[in-house]
């Protein structure tokens, strides 16, 4: 009974700085739909400035103090990132803005890395906390009830604020339609500013008061943003209660994972999360998302029709130009060809779903990275051939896509999006675990083409046939009467059912369809590398793929394969320079604020401007 | 691509392929070497392992370098990823005219590059991944690594663990495969000596996301006599705090893998556990000899301190340049002939490069940690060396692929 008592302590210590960030992130998504994938940097920022302030201020004063200044300077950066990255975004697409964040996270990095340094950095004890208390004669640490103390009228001060003020009354109205707010006169600009502010001064709180059991180390944003985001979505988006509830079951269910089964910690948060969605799928206290958000933000899109001849010649010629590579290019240009061949591919993959589908996935490296698996665990463990194993490879990749697609689509926009990066996790989860039979992050190595593939030229071309058949394949299933009949589904559920279309049936097959295609992308990975490893499967690989995607041009058919290109080319150059994150990440909301269509999307507009004489024509 | 690319690539394949008339030829021509590495995302770990490396070309270079020629290191950063690090490693050695590969930490990119270098016949040196699996299951002949493994190092810790008398253990290590070898090594060690020692908890926190008051709660639940820890890095510190705090090191042998070593112990401040037996790097203790000698040099190089990485760095380049010479040759074929049984003068003293499997015998010093002016270091400590950690060569023929 007392050891009971003890973990649910500790437990609830632990939730508190979960709580704090999350709270952050789930009123920020509640007013500006903004996912804020920098919301870890943020609270990295919070534990690096309170570090640096306790080195200054002495004593215990100076202590808690530090951890208010660094929670206000936090606000502060918050400020400066809503009003000179986001700001300017708010009228691109929906979740376009979320590929900022990302820049910004970079750009935090390097930042960091630049102030600081790289080492670790151990937090300061809180004065007059060392030590413990005797609860039933289990320790608890001092610190841990003073924690737990505080969380709770942060969060009432927080309930306060929401429930009773002027400003809450805002800001609830704004997380129910924004737009009606905006109608009746109220400054939405300052109200986001004043949210996310708000949203970074917890994330910064969060970070700086979890000091004494820890401290402040450059892994830190990354490391805090995946639970932080199954606690705000089990809690459901933009409910504090929620948040709170939700940061409190996963902290107290971690403590008994640990204790009962030690290998639980990689999987436990994501499996309740799936079980809380399937049964709840806005989350325990969400609401569907309301009718305000109704079709797509922005310009509405041009119908798709065939590239034009001109297009089709500059096509042709830029493929011959790469199919004679080999005759003129050295044999490493020929591998760079095929890493970018193959992550176009990836990308085309996630754009079908994405753009014509509307679906964003989180999770899209499942099937790449699944594909890769299923091609390296035959040939290790069963020594099937190369061309079977690269042939079962996508179908492997297409049937998960099928058995996930069809879990998550019972839930639609961000808590679809959740799933599906729950459901990576999950893969990701059980081949890091299950090392017996796919080696764990030791991987799996020496998988290798056939001799007849195994010069470089001849994988060039195998690559180049097969990338290019399938970034085509999506494309013409665009033009198809499915790619309609997806694309119907996407604007208007509704209106498609009413015209007889399926639409959760041609959302599934194309969810299938897509990580078949990622499957395959995955395949000529694993056979080009000649080792895979469950990187290929981390929310990072499906992030570089949203990235380019999303920077290349949802709205567009090229927007996937020149976003690839163009962003791997700029990677291969990048790479050489010592704070190449930083440069990226400024490149990365440079665009976004410049290009919010995208590259290829403010590419077409920009031409279509330019010979505005031919406006007349387009009706 | 241009024409006068072409021409070059031209020009450097066919030097390539007369390397051993070029080396005639061009007597003044550095030698490449290409060096891969997560430069930005272990910054703290690959820092130290670069400047060591420096030192040690500043060094062999002012006599002169090797065959004649200066050794040139062509830094690169993978950021971490296989995939990546296999691109580089085709580019530096199709493009940039690199003789041989060396380089990473993270054991999954270094397995990456050795698959890799095996398939394309390319030497690769793996400085200081630490995976049993890049010499043994998934070794290559074209493949060798310096640092002690995770099976040497676990085998010292339990030797003392035997030593210690305590029979019922306690287990903590990250959830991934260093983690989960260092504690299959521990065990089969350890239940060779103690034929009658008992595992009574076993802790899997996931790498860097600990959750330290918990697993310490667990641990203090299986009343272990002793406890043998994997975590490293923030967990450690974690885990040191949420230890001490509770109590759980009271009256505990702790066994604790590469805790000894600066780059972990530092960190730690005046709050490093004192009386842990640890595996690490007591550089403040070593005068003299050629371990003497190298701490000083790299202090009046840098100021500041050498951690175990920079050693590794600038044994690294020590066995490369050691190879080559011994090869009289830049090609790849007589650099990998020369690494067999290769032996090599180290800070740490002599070791060799097994032929068996292609295993440096780079032992680790075995000590206990104390706090000495609000820091924490090793005392009592001994250099064990590694070749009595290594499995014989008949054992390790059956761990390795057939060639």
């Amino acid at each position: 009974m007392e050891f009971f008592f003890a973990q649910i302590l500790t437990g609830l210590a632990n939730a508190s700085s979960l709580f704090l960030v999350a709270c952050g992130l789930s009123l920020i998504f509640g007013v500006t739909r903004i996912v804020n994938f920098a919301h870890g940097s943020l609270y990295m920022l919070g534990a690096y400035i309170g570090y640096s302030l306790m080195q200054v201020l002495p004593g215990g004063l100076g202590f808690w103090a530090s951890i208010l200044l660094a929670s206000v300077a936090v606000g502060i950066i918050g400020i400066l990132i809503e009003m000179l990255v986001l700001r300017p975004v708010y009228r691109a697409p929906e979740l376009f803005q979320l590929v900022a964040t990302f820049g910004v996270i970079l750009v935090i990095q390097d930042l960091t890395l630049l102030i600081w340094g790289p080492e670790d950095l151990l937090g300061p004890r809180a004065p007059g906390l060392r030590g413990v208390f005797r609860i039933f004669g289990e320790p608890i640490p001092k610190y841990d009830l003073v924690v737990l103390a505080i969380t709770p009228f942060i969060a009432l001060a927080l309930w306060y604020l929401i429930t009773k003020t002027r400003v809450g009354v805002l800001v609830r109205a704004a997380t129910q339609d924004r737009e009606m707010v905006g109608a009746l006169g109220v400054n939405q600009a300052w109200l986001f500013t004043g949210v996310f502010a708000l949203g970074s001064a917890l994330a910064g709180l969060g970070g700086a008061l979890q000091l004494p059991k820890g401290g402040a180390d450059l892994l830190m944003d990354f490391t805090i943003l995946t639970p932080v985001f199954v606690v705000v979505v089990i809690g459901g988006m933009g409910s504090l209660p929620g948040a709170y509830l939700a940061a409190v079951i996963i902290s107290v269910l971690n403590v008994f994972g640990i204790t009962y089964v030690p290998q639980s910690t990689l999987v436990l948060m994501f499996i309740v999360m799936i079980v809380v969605l399937m049964v709840r799928p806005y989350g325990i206290f969400g609401r569907e998302e309301v009718a305000g958000e109704h079709g797509q933000v922005g310009e509405p899109e041009d119908p798709i029709k065939p590239a034009s001849s001109r297009i089709r010649i500059l096509v042709a010629i830029g493929l011959a130009g790469l199919a004679l590579l080999p005759l003129y290019g050295t044999s490493f240009s020929q591998v760079l060809a095929i890493d970018i061949l193959i992550f176009a591919l990836f990308a085309a993959s996630l754009h079908f779903l994405l753009g014509l589908g509307g679906m964003v996935s989180f999770g899209h490296a499942a099937y790449y990275g699944g594909g890769a698996y299923v091609a390296a665990l035959l040939v290790s463990h069963l020594n099937t051939p190369m061309e079977l194993a690269f042939m079962l490879a996508p179908l492997g990749a297409g049937v998960a896509a099928l058995a996930i697609g069809w879990v998550c689509l019972r839930s639609t926009g961000v808590y679809f999006a959740m799933l599906t990066l729950a459901f990576a996790q999950l893969l990701w989860s059980l081949v890091f675990q299950w090392g017996d039979v796919t080696g764990g992050d030791d991987g799996l190595v020496n998988i290798w083409p056939s001799d007849w593939l195994n010069e470089t030229t001849a994988f060039f071309y195998f690559t180049l046939v097969m990338a290019v058949g399938g970034i085509v394949v999506l494309r013409h299933i665009a033009h198809s009467p499915f790619g309609y009949a997806l694309r119907a589904a996407r604007d208007s559920k509704r209106q498609a059912e009413a015209t007889g279309i399926d639409t959760h049936k041609v959302q599934l097959l194309a969810f299938g369809f897509a990580g078949l295609m990622g499957g395959l992308a995955g395949a000529l990975f694993v056979f080009s590398k000649g080792s895979v490893f469950p990187n290929e499967l981390e929310i990072a690989r499906s992030f570089d793929a949203l990235i380019v995607v999303f920077l290349g041009g949802v709205k567009t058919l090229a927007g996937g394969v020149v976003g690839a290109g163009f962003f791997k080319g700029i990677e291969e150059t990048l790479l050489r320079f010592e704070y190449w994150r930083l440069v990226m990440g400024l490149l990365i909301i440079g665009i976004v604020i410049l290009a919010p269509e995208g590259v290829v999307g403010s590419f077409r507009k920009a031409v279509r401007r330019f010979s505005g004489a031919n406006e007349g024509d387009r009706t | 691509m241009k024409r006068s690319t072409f021409l070059k690539g031209l020009v450097a394949s066919t030097a390539l392929a007369l390397t051993p008339l070029a080396v005639v030829a061009q007597s003044g021509d550095p030698i490449i070497i290409g060096e891969i590495n997560h430069y930005k995302r272990m910054a703290a770990f690959a820092g130290p392992y670069k400047q060591g490396m420096e030192l040690a070309i500043e060094q062999i270079n002012a006599d002169g370098g090797v065959l004649g020629r200066p050794l040139e290191f062509i830094f690169r950063d993978d950021q971490g990823e296989p995939g990546e690090a296999v691109k580089i490693a085709e580019e530096l050695m199709t493009r940039e005219g690199a003789v041989m590969l060396t380089g990473s930490i993270l054991s999954n990119v270094g397995l990456a590059i050795s698959s890799f270098a095996g398939e394309k016949g390319y030497v690769y040196l793996a400085s200081e991944p630490l995976a049993d699996g890049l010499v043994w299951a998934a070794g290559n002949k074209y493949t060798f690594r310096l640092r002690s493994s995770t099976h040497m190092q676990a085998g010292m810790l339990a030797e003392a663990a035997a030593a210690s008398g305590a029979k019922s253990f306690a287990t903590i290590a990250p959830n991934y495969s260093y983690g989960h070898d260092a504690v299959a090594a521990f065990k089969t060690a350890l239940t060779a000596l103690v034929p009658d020692a008992t595992f009574v908890a076993e802790q899997w926190p996931g790498v860097f996301k600990i959750d330290a008051g918990a697993e310490v709660q667990a641990l203090e639940r299986a009343k272990p006599d002793a406890i043998y820890n994997v975590t490293f890095g923030t967990d450690l510190a974690k885990f040191v705090r949420e230890g001490g705090d509770r109590g759980l090191f009271d009256g505990r042998t702790v066994f604790s893998l590469l805790s000894g070593e600066p780059e972990y112990l530092e960190p730690l401040g005046d709050e490093a556990p004192e009386g842990w037996t640890v595996t690490g790097y007591p550089w403040y203790d070593l005068n003299d000899g050629p371990g003497g000698a190298f701490v000083t040099d790299y202090q009046t190089r840098y100021d500041t301190a050498p951690r175990l990485g920079s050693m590794v760095g600038y044994m690294t380049v020590q066995s490369i340049a050691a190879a080559i010479a011994r090869a009289g040759s830049t090609e790849t074929e007589a650099i990998r002939a020369a690494f067999e049984d290769l032996p090599v003068s180290t800070p740490v003293g002599d070791i060799v490069f097994r032929a068996a499997d292609n295993q440096s015998t780079m032992g680790a010093y075995v000590g206990t940690t104390a706090l000495k002016d609000g820091a924490g270091i090793m005392v009592d400590w001994e250099y064990k060396a590694g070749a009595d950690y290594l499995p014989s060569a008949e054992e390790v023929k059956a761990l390795r692929p057939a060639e």
